[in-house]
């Protein structure tokens, strides 16, 4: 049954992934040079939409905050947030649009994902001298989060506000972002393609 | 391209996907497959790597220290990759590929080797991109797992529950992933 769900859900976040074209990393690249933001704004939408469902889905008791696993703050979140933003960058590709990519048939996809193995090998052999650094000790309340989850393992920052209050606040203004933020920015001008495909 | 959804139904689908998985059973995660794969290859050519262990909370240990930590939970990962989250990252493939069987974008055979927006700036080298791309699949995959997550499991999953780390980790990646982005890419939308 576990292993049906991961078959189907998995199938479904590949799909999405490649209709919304995250696994071109034409579109990646061009999100974070900051001439189309066509991901952000579908990012950012799907983020407030989310959250917003999933605060009054637990509010409601139709979903269960049992589902939810926060992952705690140190200072390798930031550390590593900023190493992995440097591939991101210049591949344009993370690591599930990475692999949603490989069912596009894209071969520079390939070389990514070896890298990737490459990569994630040689953190699990490091791992000792960074633990060692104190990178990995928690920081902010380690597993907290801004909304009142009802989980007591997850210390909410907000905790004195209603959870579904808190994330539906945030997640309306994520959305309100998403509309408001121009696809082409800078002067407004739309992309002329000189035969090659700029969407 | 043609077949892309716009932003405001992309973003609802993808919303929904990320919705769909904490509901059924739990918040979506991508990075940590790329260990437990390197240690089901690891484990294969070395099989003392991955041992069984009634004292560990999972019930396997490992010599390495990375797939021995938090009781060993990757380690039972590795022994027993029909697990859910190792099929989940399996079948993203699966998704993609009928995405562009049923009408999604489709590249070009171009495209399949380097973005245009690379082809514009360095060539149609194919060495050069491969090069490329495995050098950021390195940096993206280490920094993930320093991360403790990605861009799935951090920015996305993370954000959805309101995690102050998801937060720190969006503020990282797009800290040097816009200023790389551009150095390397420059801003320009076309050459011509």
């Amino acid at each position: 049954m576990e292993l049906l769900l991961a078959l189907i859900l998995g199938t479904l976040f590949g799909f999405v992934l490649h209709r919304v074209g995250a696994s071109n990393p034409e579109n990646i690249i061009n999100m974070l040079r900051l001439t189309d933001l066509h991901l952000m704004k579908a990012i950012l939408f799907a983020v407030g939409l989310s959250s917003s469902v999933l605060f009054i889905g637990m509010g409601a008791g139709l979903i269960d905050p049992g589902h939810l696993s926060v992952k705690a703050s140190f200072g390798g979140v930031i550390a590593g947030g900023a190493i992995l933003g440097l591939g991101f960058g210049t591949a344009g590709y993370c690591p599930g649009t990475g692999v949603a990519a490989l069912g596009d048939g894209r071969r520079d996809a390939v070389a990514f994902l070896l890298g990737g193995f490459a990569g994630a090998f040689a953190f699990m052999l490091s791992y000792p001298a960074i633990k060692a650094s104190g990178l990995l000790g928690d920081i902010a309340g380690g597993k907290s989060t801004l909304a009142d989850t009802g989980v007591e393992a997850y210390p909410a920052l907000l905790g004195g506000l209603p959870g579904w209050l808190v994330a539906v606040g945030i997640g309306v203004a994520l959305m309100l972002v998403a509309w408001a933020i121009p696809r082409f920015p800078g002067n407004g001008s739309k992309p002329v393609s000189h035969g090659l495909p700029v969407h | 391209m043609t077949g892309q959804l716009n932003w405001w139904r992309g973003g609802i689908a993808l919303g929904l996907a990320f919705l769909l998985a904490v509901w059924i059973v739990k918040p979506i995660g991508v990075s940590t497959q790329f260990v437990v794969a390197d240690g089901i290859v690891w484990d294969a050519l070395s099989p003392d790597l991955v041992v069984e262990d009634a004292e560990s909370a999972s019930g396997y240990t490992s010599s390495n220290a990375y797939l021995a930590k938090s009781g060993g939970k990757y380690a039972k990962s590795v022994a027993n990759p029909l697990n859910y989250s190792f099929v989940f990252v399996l079948a993203m493939v699966l998704g993609a590929w009928l995405s562009r069987t049923t009408g999604g974008p489709r590249p070009s055979a171009e495209d399949k080797i380097a973005p245009p927006v690379w082809r514009r700036r360095f060539g149609a080298s194919a060495a050069a991109r491969y090069t490329m791309a495995f050098l950021g699949g390195f940096a993206v995959l280490y920094g993930a797992r320093l991360a403790g997550g990605c861009t799935s499991g951090h920015m996305m999953s993370g954000i959805m529950q309101t995690s102050v780390s998801g937060y720190l980790f969006a503020l990282g990646a797009f800290a040097t992933g816009i200023p790389a982005a551009i150095l390397m890419y420059g801003r320009r939308r076309h050459t011509g």
